[in-house]
């Protein structure tokens, strides 16, 4: 009986195909954004209303990652924004080999921002890289201000953490500073922009935000 | 293949992975098949794993997924052993460091500051295996 040191990242092939998905990205120049939620939060809000207050010019596309359907990337398409559907089959999460069957149909066009929106899942999307150059996190006020607490792999992972519906968090008695306490406590870094895609309120912060990261010369130096 | 949604956005053909320790089990049992392989082992008998408390793996379900995976490999039979690392905080007011599991306490045990750093514990790691050398029933066959 031998014991045979491997000492290997369980993820390394996923991890692998998700540094060939940056090299993609990185090679049609487009930023790719990650985006990861639970159901319900929003994610498909969010990209729509970023989507009517992007920059003239600024070539958007989008994957979707749904268990099953094509719902989200029919709003998207009735929104005349490029768009692929990938369907898990019942999987809860997206991975780099699915993001890297969608590129084929979308950055030939040209594409400078791709938000790739994943399956509506706290848990295991963080575990799976994609490629993505930054992982968003988006929370709403409704899932109450506990979940950077009960999810902190998540929001630990995130490299940016947009907190949805901000308009209606007195109803749901939502305590901003302990969510804000929350995602410090395992992501001292992310910026955090509290918005409600319904009023439009604080969007504009996280645009602004958006472009600037798509312009950002040092955007590659972000790990996988 | 790739169907076409309203003619303007594709479908990705569906995958069957259903929970996510499917295909975690998976890349498990490649790497350790890979690495016995180069070491010309003729059974993997256990296979150590370092998992942070923080990365929502469930042990019960991997080896379950593992038990039907590695039917008819040399990981059959195999055990998995898995080391799990607590989360590591730190208190940012006091200095205080200590484990922590989800949910995570939004006080520090020692001073009760809010004020709190998460260090550890999203480890994800396959560290070892542990391989038999000679073949089972090989006594036997140099006997015939």
């Amino acid at each position: 009986m031998t014991t045979l040191p491997v000492v290997q990242k369980i993820l390394s092939a996923n991890d692998a195909i998700a540094a060939e998905n940056r090299a993609a990205l990185d090679a049609a120049g487009a930023l790719g954004v990650n985006v990861m939620a639970s159901p319900g939060a929003g994610k498909t809000s969010l990209i729509l209303a970023t989507t009517q207050r992007l920059p003239a010019g600024l070539r958007l596309a989008v994957i979707e990652g749904d268990v099953a359907g094509s719902i989200d990337a029919d709003t998207m398409a009735a929104a005349g924004i490029p768009v692929v559907q990938i369907n898990t089959g019942g999987g809860c999460h997206l991975d780099a080999p699915m993001v890297r069957s969608a590129l084929p149909h979308l950055l030939p066009a040209g594409v400078d921002l791709l938000l790739i929106e994943n399956v509506g899942n706290l848990i295991c999307t963080a575990e799976f890289a994609l490629g993505a150059h930054v992982n968003l996190v988006v929370g709403s006020t409704p899932e109450g201000h506990d979940k950077p607490y009960k999810y902190p792999g998540m929001f630990a992972a995130a490299d940016v953490v947009v907190l949805n519906k901000a308009d209606v968090a007195a109803v749901f008695d939502f305590d901003l500073d302990a969510f804000q306490r929350g995602v410090r406590m395992v992501n001292p870094q992310a910026p955090i922009f509290v918005l409600s895609c319904r009023t439009g309120e604080g969007l504009e912060a996280w645009v602004d935000w958006l472009v600037a990261a798509c312009h950002a010369e040092g955007r590659r130096s972000i790990p996988v | 293949m790739h169907r076409r949604c309203m003619g303007r956005c594709c479908l990705v053909e569906p995958r069957n992975d259903f929970m996510h320790e499917l295909p975690v089990t998976q890349a498990i049992l490649d790497t350790a098949l890979s690495a016995a392989q180069q070491a010309g082992a003729a059974r993997i008998v256990a296979i150590d794993l370092v998992i942070g408390e923080l990365s929502g793996l469930v042990d019960d379900s991997v080896q379950f997924y593992f038990d039907i995976l590695s039917q008819g490999t040399l990981a059959q039979g195999a055990a998995l052993r898995f080391q799990r690392q607590p989360a590591r905080a730190r208190c940012l007011t006091c200095g205080h460091s200590y484990d922590a599991a989800p949910p995570l306490a939004p006080f520090c045990p020692a001073c009760g500051s809010v004020h709190l750093q998460v260090t550890g514990g999203r480890q994800f790691q396959l560290e070892s295996i542990e391989i038999d050398d000679h073949p089972t029933g090989s006594a036997e066959d140099s006997e015939r």
